[in-house]
This record gives structure tokens, C-alpha cells and sequence, in this order.
């Protein structure tokens, strides 16, 4: 673990060692002023208030000591901004550049690996496991300077007297030493509370979100019963916390404390004797005060290190997704006119699961089919097929006689549309969310908006067109969501339209006149997924699918009489709805 | 929210802090600045808030007082070192008898006994204020979780849910860690600054004054910076919140990007989201690295002024060596918190925002008051009736239901039609009282819904919510919710008599298949059949069934209508309906629009009126019907 994060860190560090060697080099002045800084005051003791109060120096002395005081402090405070600033440019740096990678990946890889992956796991690479893998980085030039600090000081007081510097080496190590196993032992209380909170949060979560459900069963005092168990156990955890805190903290300020007082024992009688000043006491005891905070701290240096590699880790899984999606070889275009659509012998599987076997379709330039399938039959998969969102395993998708691997990405995009059931708006204003991309005219606009149903509410909205939807936006009704993105498709005037169940939650009127404005006024060859017998109706052909293949196929009316299999899950639709 | 080993090191840093030496040393991540909103409390609020809080949790009283000793330990501990060393100097080793071995030993010892002495009363004040604080801040989550649950639901949205549980958790931690530690560090900073005062006085009452000139513009340049690196950091704040929303955008319209290939787009996006990040972390940057120096430049300045003054005009005011070496260390302890205290002003302002923000749940009335004691109901079916019921929103917006006149006789099935946001749900809530109406009044079996005891109600009415929400425990537990002391058989039971045996036995584990958080591991109808059969084991005599209108497969939903049926029978239902074959098979059909009841009658009667229900019927079932029939 330590040596793979020390690679991990400097791989890290070779992205940016500029700024980060700039930093380590301020740590060090920091360090060398902080030390540098006790020797002062030790000689101005010497040199100016010993035997200045006699009146016997200069005023050009005194403003000498004086001035020294004043420029160590300088250096000292440049070392402190210099490094502070380039190891927050290091972390940023660092950040920024991962997390571009990142999402460079995110949008290589196929849709699949979206699908198996839940949006917060996704979102945590990009955040949470970018800022855990990267904040390790930031106090390393403290760490640096604690470390130096040590080194400096120790050769200064052994340089000054080895004899009280012994006193020191024999008391204020055991700073460190107690520092470990406290840290060690508070560390268990603590994260039990962190895990406390975290049961809490869910109960809290749980029960506030089904505060209805609560309320109507009459569960308020249980639910009050349960959350303060949570919140007694937060309490008792804390306060063992509390009681390590309170036997440990008074400690790193008794102990250095109890270490100046022998010092000045010691210190007066060495004094006495002459072997050292009194500046030389006066400096020890500043070192000694300087020592206890870093030997404290020194713990500290790469405690993110194992939150850093797991960070890591989970990045590299993402960089190293095998990408499966080639770009098309030759892109060419679709041909002009209608456009047929045909599947040859594709088989799809989904890791271990076949989705798809063996099937094959034919869907005449401008007709209208439609794909019913009970749950898991494979629909989905293959509308993602037709629009190219993954490639099959087996066979081949062509529209208008080409195979897609073979069309450019930007063209087929412009000729072949598909509308999800799940109907994601981006977070801008309608009119943005159906123009995307495009150079629709306003009148285009609310065209495909009419045709989809959508222009009268809309129109209807604070801001109209304007009206900006999504995360932080108004919230559109799950039917609205489907007309919008709807429209979409349709202000693109694909010659090939795919809709995935996309009405499936507009109200069967509306979702009638939808359909019979697509009938009529759009020529585009039309592939509907859909459960209402309303839409199925509407195609010229029905394709049953089960089982990853198609079982079955042709008008709606022969279908309900010949199949039984697709009469029950029409009928099935029927009996919900009437 | 920073992970406790953090704010532990945070503390570990401040506290280590305290014991540095003449030379400020610089280190400790920074607190997290508080929001733009939290910072806008001001002074006078803040007190007042600290006294209501104060008043709520008697609890932090007994804290105070332990915070005290312990600020009061922890400057006699710090203050004897500068006092040992000027005395040792002065007496012991400068004096006009040279060195005096007995002397500077006595001393010591006295020293060392004062600070064991201090170790041992911080350590017991310091468990005991610990003790205080936790509880005060244990009973306030409590108070407030149970507060919460009074309130009345029927206003309460998505977001204000959200901020509801931010109030029992995130809110209550900050307040944490600030008693823990901000409260702390006020006390004891503000107690030893005071006492470092008095002794700079003792020492010299002319350095202690120029001290004092030299060192207090600090105040004033650290609020300024601090101001000036809060609001940087809150632009980093917007733009992280920037990036994230970018990139979730990305992830959560993945589909629809490729589909559309809007890859450009989303680059474009991403890429000025992470610049500006950046440029926003490295703004921020300069304060974090300007500020912290700033106490110890002043420190610096002060100790050289010390010096100057000290030895040129110290000697004729009787200032000696010891003396002027114990003011130099005084200065650096006189300069050390202020910088703290800084920072501690800004958590100081959260933390105060925070606390108000949970008085603020304990303020909120709770407005359905339960009669004490409440009538209870005839046993046997019962009928509710609605007595020219309106209801408006307290936060305004105008009346959602006006004058609603309706009987459901014991027994009667009624269903309600109408469009999303035409009042039928906020409807529902009135029949169970989960609201008041603002004017007009709900009767149950002849008794006002009002005067009803909470318990009698809960055995009456019972409304199954269209969300389907279960707890993350077994589907066995859930359906035991339904009615305290439930066994196992009668869970059993509930699902055998809706017909539901063939079901639960497709499941995994069967009635101990967990259902997951919210339910979410069950499918949208899966979750309906579980509250299904949980209103089935509470039997209620008055059932109010407020339907989905998520679209759920086609086998479930044959199963989901069937339980309806079934759990239905007997009992007196108002179902909000989504399905058309509820309204069909309901006595009497109410279709709401717009929060006014704009026709009633069975559903023959309306279909042949040919009013607003025949045209919502036509389209609901004609195309069906038509197809099926040709």
C-alpha cells in the first residue's frame, strides 16, 4: 500500500513538478527562517537586552537587532505564501487535468458501460474519488517543512549546546510517541461516530421522505423511537471520543511545558557555569516550544495516502474500460430518399446474458412497424442497435443498404433520430433543449413542437419557449418531459424515427393525436416500441418480439386472432387501461 | 462534509497551535467557510440565537461553566512558562547573588506542579463539558426528528423534505463541532489574551500599550482578507457546483447525447466548467496563502518594537532582563489566537446559522392539534362526507379546493377524475386528516374528523399513498407496519386473502425479500402490491386509495387491479383514479377540475350527459375499445 501510493503520488507530481517544486522549496526557506528565527532572538538577547538595559549599546545596535527580527519574520512569511500558493496550484492543477481525463473517457465508452454503472458512481469518479486520489498532494510541501523543521532545529541545538539539546532529544520525541497512540485510539471512536451519522442520515432520510406513509400507519413514535437510538449511539461514541481527547490533548501542551521547566533548570546552572549564554537559554526554550508542534503533526504527513491509492484505483478502472465502440471505417453517407432499415442475423449479449438471437427484420422505406415484446425481450436493446449506441455481436444493422459501422457518426445523427421513454432534458431553456445542436429556425421549433403536442403548453409556461427546464429549472411532468424530447426528434426531420415506448406516459388522448400527426404530416419510415394497443394499432406491421427474437409478425387484427402469446399481453395493456 | 479524522486533525493542528513559541507557526486545514447565506446573520441575531439556544438546551448552561475552568487551566499553564522564565532570569541567575541553584529549583517545581495541576482539572472539565454538549446537541436532533413528524405533511414538497433532514443531520453536526471546538476556542483564547494582557501590564505598562497599537490593525486585515477569501470560495463552491451539475448532465443524458451526437457540446461545457474551477481554486488560492502569515508578520513587528522600546527606554523604568525576555513570549502568545479566533468567527457564523435553522423546525407550528381526548367512532362501516371543504396553502398561492360537497355512504365506492394539480390528492390528505381544511369539515360516522382521537382515526381511515414508498427492511416487516403486533400468520394472511400467494412466492426470499431504500429494489407495482397488502393487515373501515399513474407492466398492473378489488370490498373507498376501471366500477364518479367539482354521478349517468367525463372516457377507452371491436 505505502509503496504504491508513494508511485501513486509521484506519478502525480512528474503532471505538474513545477509548481510543486516551488513549494517544497518555500517549505524549506520556511523551515530555515523558523529556525533562523530563534537564533536571532537568542543573539538580540545577548547582543542587545542583556547588556542594552545596562545602557551599554548603541541605538544603531538595537535598530540592527530589531531589523533582523523584522526580515527573518519577512522570510519566514514568504516561505509560508510561496508555498502555500504553488501547492494549491499543484492540487488544482492536478484536478483539473484528471478530471478532464475523465470525462474524455466517459465519453468514449459505449452506453453499456453507462447502463452498468449507477449515475452517483459515475459522478463520485469525477468528484469524490478525483479529490480523494489529489488531496494528498496539497500538505505534502507542509509535510516537507515539518520534516526540515525538525532537521534544522535539531542541528541547532546541538550546534548550541549538545549537552541541553540531550534534555530535548530525551523529552520531546515521546510527543510523537503519544501523538501515535492517540491518534490510533481516537481514530476508533471516531469513525464508529462517522458510521453513526451515517446510519442516522439514513434513518432521517428514510423517514422524513416517507413521512405520508409514516403519518398514515401512525409509526411517529416508533420512527422517533429508532432515530434517537441512532442519535444516543453518535452521543456514546463522542464522548469516549471525548474522553480520549480530554486524557491526550492536555498532554501536548504539559509535556513540552515540563520539558522548558528542566530546560531552565539545567539551562541556569549551565549558564552559571558559563558554557552557554543567556541568549542560548532564551533560544532553547523558543526551539523546544517550535519542536513540540511538529513532532506532533509529522503523523499527520501521508495519512491520506491509503484514502489516495483507493482513489486512485477506482480511476484507473475507469481509464483502463476496454473501449468497445470502433469509429465508423469508411463514413460514408446514408443514400438520398426514404430510407429502409433491415437487421441481419444479429445476436447481442450483454456479458453472459444473450439479449439477442439470431434475428433479423426488414422495415420498408416510410412504413410504419411496430415492436411489441413482454418485459426483458430485448426492445430496448434493439432500438439501441438501429441508432447505433452499441454495435452487435453478430450480423449487421443497415439503413438505406449501409451498414452502420460503416456511416459516419455526424450523418447518421442527422437522418436517423430515436426518442427514449426516459426523456432526458438538459438544463436550459425549451427551446434549447429541442433545437440542439441544429440550425432549427423558431417556426421549426414550433412545428415539431405542434406535431409532438407540445407547443400549446408550452406556450401556456412563465416563459414560454423560454422557460428553462431541468435541475434547475421548472419540472415538467413526465408526459411533457416525453413531448419535448419528442419534438426534438422531430425538428431534425429524421427520415428514419425511432420512438423507445417515448409516450408512454402522455394521457392516451393526447398521445393519439400525436400519432395521427406523425402519420400525417412526417415522412420518415417509423419504428414504434409501445405496450397501448392505441399505438400498435397505428403501424402497418407488428413485429413480436420474445426471447431476444421475433416470434412473430403482421397486422395487428391476424395477430390477435393467430397468437395467443401476443393477445395476452395486449389484452393484458386493455384490462390496466379500461 | 470534512471526515471526523479531519476535523480531528483540524483540532489537533489548533490546539498544537496554542502551545507554538514566539515564532507563530503556520499549518491546520482551514475551517470550511460558511455559505453567503449564513454569513448574512448578523451580530445582534446571532445573540439572539445563542439565548434561545441556550433556553432550549439547559444542558450547554453546565458546558459553559466547565469551558471556563478549562480556558482558565489552560492560561495558568501557558502564562507560568513566561513568568518561570523571567523570574529564573531575574532571581535566579542575573540577580545581584548571581546564581541560586535552591531558588531556580523551587521554582521548577512549583512550576511543575502547577501544570499537572492544570493537566488534571482540564482533563475533568474538558470530559464533562464534552458530556454536556453531546447531550444538549442528542436532545435537540431528537426534538426537532419528533417535530418534524407532527408537522402536518400535506405542504411539505420534495425540497422542504430535503431541508428537513439537513436540519436533524448536517445542521445539528456543525453546531457540533463548533461547541466542540469554535466555542471552545473563543472562551479560551478570549480568557488567555485577557490574561496575557493583565501580565504584559505587570511587566510594562508602556509595552504593553504599544504592543497593543502594533498588534490591533491585525483585526482588521484579517477580517478584510477573510472576507475577501469567503466569497472566493464561495464562487469555488458555485463552480464546483457548476462542474458537477456539467458532468451529471453528461452522465445522465448519455443516451441522449450519443443519440443526437452532441459530443461537442458536452466538451465544450465540461471543459469551460473545469477552467473556470480553476480559476476560481487559484483566486481562492492567494488568500489561503496571503492570510496566514499575517498574524505572524505582526508578531515579528511587535517583538522587534519591544526590543527597541524596551532596552532603550526599559531601563529607567525598572525593566530587567527577565522581564523584557517573559514580554517577548507574552507577545507571541498575545498574537497566536488571533488569527484562530478569525477563522473561528467564520465557523462561528455557520455554526450560528445552523443552530438557527433547527430552532427554526422547533418554531414551525404544528397545526393539527389532536383533541384531548377525542371522541372514537361507531364500530362497523362507517361514511365520510365532505361539508363545503376549501383549502388554501399557507404559504399563499390561493385556495387549491373550493367548496367540495361529498357524501361517500358506509360502504359506497367513489372515485375521483381529473388532471395532475386539479386538487384530488391534497383532497385525499383532508379525508385522513393528514391537513384541516381552511374552512368547511370533514365528517367520518357523523363525528367531526377533528374531534376524533388520533387512534380511532388511524383504526378508520387509512390512505394508501400513490408512491408506493417502503422501508429498506423486508417486505414481511413492511407489511407488519400495517398493524402493531401483526404475526407472522397474519402477514401471511394479508397476502393470501388479496390473492397476492402466487406473487410473492416469484420473489426470491418470498416475504423476506428486502424491499431496499424507499423500495427501490422492488418495481413501481411490486411497491403497490406491498401497500396493498399492508392496508389489507390494518384494515381500515374507510379506505382512501390514491392510484399511480407511473406506468407499470401489463401483467402487475392485472394483478395490482385485482388486489384492489379485493381489499376494497366492504369497506367504504375513495379512490383518486388513474385507472379507467376503477371510475367505471365506483358507485359514483366526481370529476375535479381546477379544485372545484364540476360533475358527479355514476358513471353510466355521466358517460350518457356527454359532459367533461364522456369526453375524458372517449379518449381514455375509445381507441381501445375501437380497435378491439373491428
Amino acid at each position: 500500500m505505502f509503496a504504491r501510493g508513494i508511485r501513486i503520488i509521484g506519478s502525480y507530481i512528474a503532471q505538474h513538478p513545477l509548481p510543486f517544486g516551488i513549494a517544497v522549496g518555500g517549505a524549506a526557506v520556511y523551515a530555515a527562517a523558523t529556525v533562523g528565527g530563534t537564533i536571532v532572538l537568542g543573539r538580540v538577547v545577548d547582543e542587545v537586552v542583556v547588556p542594552g538595559l545596562d545602557g551599554e549599546v548603541s541605538a544603531g545596535t538595537i535598530a540592527l537587532g530589531a531589523l533582523a527580527i523584522v526580515a527573518v519574520g519577512l522570510v519566514r512569511a514568504g516561505g509560508i505564501v510561496t508555498r502555500r500558493y504553488f501547492a494549491g496550484m499543484t492540487g488544482a492543477r492536478m484536478q483539473a487535468s484528471l478530471r478532464t481525463r475523465v470525462i474524455q473517457r466517459y465519453g468514449e465508452l459505449p452506453l453499456a458501460y453507462h447502463r452498468a454503472h449507477p449515475t452517483g458512481e459515475l459522478l463520485a469518479h469525477a468528484q469524490a474519488d478525483i479529490d480523494a486520489a489529489t488531496d494528498v498532494i496539497h500538505p505534502l510541501p507542509y509535510s516537507t517543512a515539518v520534516i526540515l523543521l525538525i532537521v534544522f532545529a535539531a542541528v541547532a541545538l546541538v550546534v548550541t549546546d549538545p549537552f541541553l539539546a540531550l534534555i530535548g532529544c530525551s523529552i520531546l520525541p515521546m510527543l510523537a510517541l503519544f501523538n501515535k497512540v492517540y491518534v490510533a485510539r481516537v481514530e476508533r471512536p471516531l469513525s464508529r461516530a462517522q458510521e453513526r451519522i451515517g446510519d442516522l442520515s439514513a434513518v432521517a432520510h428514510e423517514s422524513i421522505d416517507g413521512a405520508l406513509v409514516v403519518k398514515t400507519l401512525g409509526r411517529e413514535a416508533a420512527e422517533v423511537a429508532r432515530f434517537a437510538e441512532r442519535a444516543d449511539a453518535i452521543r456514546d461514541e463522542r464522548m469516549a471520543a471525548g474522553r480520549l481527547r480530554a486524557t491526550f490533548e492536555p498532554v501536548f501542551s504539559a509535556v513540552p511545558n515540563l520539558a522548558v521547566i528542566v530546560l531552565l533548570l539545567v539551562g541556569s546552572w549551565r549558564v552559571s557555569t558559563g558554557a552557554i549564554t543567556t541568549g542560548d537559554l532564551v533560544q532553547f526554550v523558543s526551539l523546544f516550544l517550535i519542536l513540540a508542534f511538529p513532532l506532533r503533526v509529522i503523523g499527520f504527513a501521508l495519512s491520506d495516502l491509503p484514502r489516495a491509492v483507493v482513489g486512485h484505483e477506482r480511476l484507473e478502472e475507469v481509464f483502463e474500460e476496454p473501449l468497445t465502440m470502433a469509429p465508423a471505417v469508411e463514413a460514408l453517407g446514408l443514400p438520398d430518399g426514404p430510407l429502409g432499415v433491415s437487421v441481419r442475423s444479429v445476436s447481442y449479449s450483454n456479458g453472459p446474458h444473450p439479449v439477442l438471437r439470431d434475428l433479423s427484420l426488414e422495415v420498408a422505406p416510410n412504413e410504419t412497424v411496430a415492436i411489441v415484446g413482454p418485459t426483458g425481450s430485448g426492445k430496448s436493446t434493439l432500438t439501441e442497435l438501429l441508432v447505433r449506441l452499441a454495435d452487435p455481436d453478430l450480423g449487421s444493422v443497415r439503413i438505406g443498404g449501409v451498414d452502420l459501422r460503416h456511416v459516419d457518426a455526424t450523418r447518421l445523427r442527422e437522418d436517423v433520430a430515436v426518442v427514449f421513454q426516459d426523456s432526458f432534458l438538459f438544463a436550459s431553456s425549451i427551446r434549447e433543449n429541442i433545437e440542439l445542436e441544429t440550425e432549427a429556425s423558431d417556426r421549426d421549433v414550433s412545428r415539431a413542437a405542434r406535431l409532438a403536442q407540445a407547443d400549446a403548453f408550452i406556450r401556456a409556461l412563465p416563459a414560454g419557449y423560454d422557460t428553462v427546464v431541468g435541475e434547475r429549472g421548472l419540472t415538467l411532468s413526465g408526459g411533457q418531459r416525453q413531448r419535448v424530447a419528442l419534438a426534438r426528434a422531430l425538428v431534425r426531420l429524421p427520415r428514419v424515427l425511432i420512438l423507445d415506448d417515448a409516450t408512454s406516459s402522455v394521457d392516451p388522448t393526447i398521445e393519439a393525436a400525436i400519432l395521427d400527426g406523425l402519420r400525417r404530416e412526417v415522412a420518415a419510415t417509423l419504428i414504434i416500441v409501445a405496450y397501448r394497443v392505441s399505438t400498435i394499432a397505428l403501424a402497418d406491421r407488428v413485429l413480436l418480439l420474445d426471447g431476444g427474437r421475433i416470434v412473430a409478425e403482421g397486422r395487428h387484427e391476424d395477430l390477435l386472432a393467430s397468437h395467443p402469446a401476443y393477445a395476452a399481453i395486449v389484452r393484458a395493456d386493455e384490462r390496466g387501461a379500461a | 462534509m470534512t471526515p471526523p479524522h479531519r476535523s480531528e486533525e483540524a483540532l489537533a493542528l489548533a490546539r498544537a497551535e496554542e502551545v507554538a513559541p514566539p515564532s507563530t507557526l503556520d499549518g491546520g486545514p482551514p475551517t470550511e467557510p460558511p455559505r453567503a447565506e449564513e454569513r448574512s446573520v448578523r451580530v445582534e441575531g446571532a445573540w439572539h440565537v445563542l439565548r434561545r439556544g441556550l433556553r432550549e438546551s439547559p444542558e450547554l448552561r453546565a458546558g459553559l461553566g466547565f469551558t471556563v475552568i478549562l480556558a482558565l487551566a489552560n492560561a495558568i499553564g501557558r502564562l507560568i512558562l513566561p513568568v518561570l522564565i523571567g523570574f529564573t532570569l531575574d532571581r535566579g541567575l542575573l540577580g545581584p547573588e548571581g546564581f541560586r541553584p535552591g531558588l531556580v529549583a523551587s521554582a521548577c517545581a512549583v512550576a511543575a506542579i502547577v501544570v499537572a495541576g492544570v493537566y488534571v482539572a482540564g482533563r475533568a472539565a474538558y470530559i464533562r463539558l464534552v458530556r454536556a454538549s453531546e447531550t444538549a446537541l442528542r436532545n435537540l436532533r431528537v426534538r426537532a426528528f419528533a417535530h418534524i413528524h407532527d408537522l402536518s405533511i400535506a405542504e411539505q414538497t420534495a425540497e422542504k423534505r430535503g431541508a428537513f433532514v439537513a436540519r436533524v443531520t448536517a445542521d445539528v453536526d456543525i453546531l457540533g463541532q463548533f461547541m466542540e471546538w469554535g466555542a471552545i476556542s473563543w472562551i479560551t483564547s478570549g480568557i488567555l489574551m485577557a490574561g496575557t494582557a493583565v501580565l504584559m501590564f505587570v511587566y510594562s505598562w508602556q509595552l504593553a500599550l504599544l504592543t497593543l497599537v502594533i498588534v490591533a490593525p491585525i483585526a482588521f486585515v484579517m477580517r478584510v482578507l477573510q472576507r475577501g477569501m469567503l466569497a472566493a470560495y464561495e464562487r469555488v463552491r458555485a463552480r464546483i457546483g457548476e462542474t458537477l451539475s456539467a458532468v451529471s448532465e453528461s452522465v445522465m443524458g448519455a443516451a441522449v447525447i450519443r443519440a443526437y451526437g452532441l459530443d461537442r457540446r458536452v466538451e465544450v461545457r465540461l471543459g469551460g466548467a473545469i477552467r473556470r474551477q480553476y480559476e476560481a481554486q487559484m483566486n481562492a488560492n492567494r488568500y489561503q496563502a496571503t492570510i496566514f502569515p499575517i498574524g505572524d508578520l505582526f508578531g515579528a513587528v511587535a517583538t522587534a518594537a519591544v526590543v527597541a522600546v524596551g532596552v532603550t527606554f526599559g531601563a529607567d523604568s525598572g525593566l530587567t532582563v527577565g522581564g523584557l525576555v517573559a514580554f517577548l513570549f507574552l507577545v507571541a502568545m498575545f498574537v497566536d489566537p488571533l488569527s484562530e479566533l478569525s477563522e473561528t468567527f467564520d465557523m462561528t457564523q455557520s455554526a450560528i446559522a445552523g443552530w438557527r435553522k433547527v430552532l427554526g423546525v422547533l418554531d414551525l407550528p404544528v397545526e393539527l392539534v389532536e383533541p384531548d381526548p377525542g371522541r372514537s367512532v361507531s364500530a362497523g362501516p362507517l361514511s365520510i362526507r365532505a361539508e363545503g371543504v376549501e383549502f388554501a396553502y399557507r404559504d399563499g398561492g390561493g385556495p387549491v379546493l373550493r367548496g367540495i360537497d361529498v357524501e361517500v355512504p358506509a360502504g359506497g365506492h367513489v372515485a375521483i377524475v381529473g388532471e395532475t394539480g386539479c386538487g384530488k390528492t391534497t383532497f385525499a390528505k383532508l379525508l385522513c386528516r393528514l391537513a384541516d381544511p381552511s374552512s368547511g369539515r370533514i365528517v367520518l360516522g357523523e363525528v367531526d374528523l377533528r374531534e376524533i382521537s388520533r387512534e380511532a382515526r388511524r383504526r378508520a381511515v387509512l390512505m394508501v399513498p400513490q408512491d408506493g414508498f417502503l422501508f429498506d427492511t423486508t417486505i414481511r416487516e413492511n407489511v407488519r407496519f400495517g398493524r402493531a403486533g401483526a404475526e407472522d400468520r397474519d402477514v401471511e394472511a394479508a397476502f393470501a386473502s388479496l390473492d397476492l400467494d402466487g406473487w410473492l412466492g416469484g420473489l426470491p426470499e418470498g416475504l423476506d425479500t428486502n424491499a431496499g431504500e424507499r423500495g427501490e429494489a422492488l418495481s413501481v407495482g411490486e411497491r403497490q402490491l406491498v401497500a396493498l397488502a399492508r392496508a389489507q393487515l390494518a384494515s381500515p373501515e374507510c379506505l382512501i386509495l390514491d392510484e399511480a399513474t407511473s406506468a407499470v407492466d401489463p401483467q402487475t398492473e392485472r394483478i395490482i387491479a385485482e388486489a384492489l378489488g379485493r381489499l376494497s370490498r366492504g369497506r367504504t373507498t375513495l379512490s383518486i383514479a388513474h385507472r379507467l376501471s376503477t371510475a367505471e366500477s365506483a358507485d359514483s364518479v366526481l370529476v375535479f377540475d381546477r379544485g372545484k367539482i364540476v360533475e358527479r354521478g355514476a358513471h353510466s349517468e355521466l358517460i350518457e350527459r356527454g359532459g367533461v367525463y364522456a369526453a375524458l372516457y372517449r379518449s381514455w377507452l375509445g381507441e381501445v375499445a375501437e380497435q378491439v371491436a373491428s
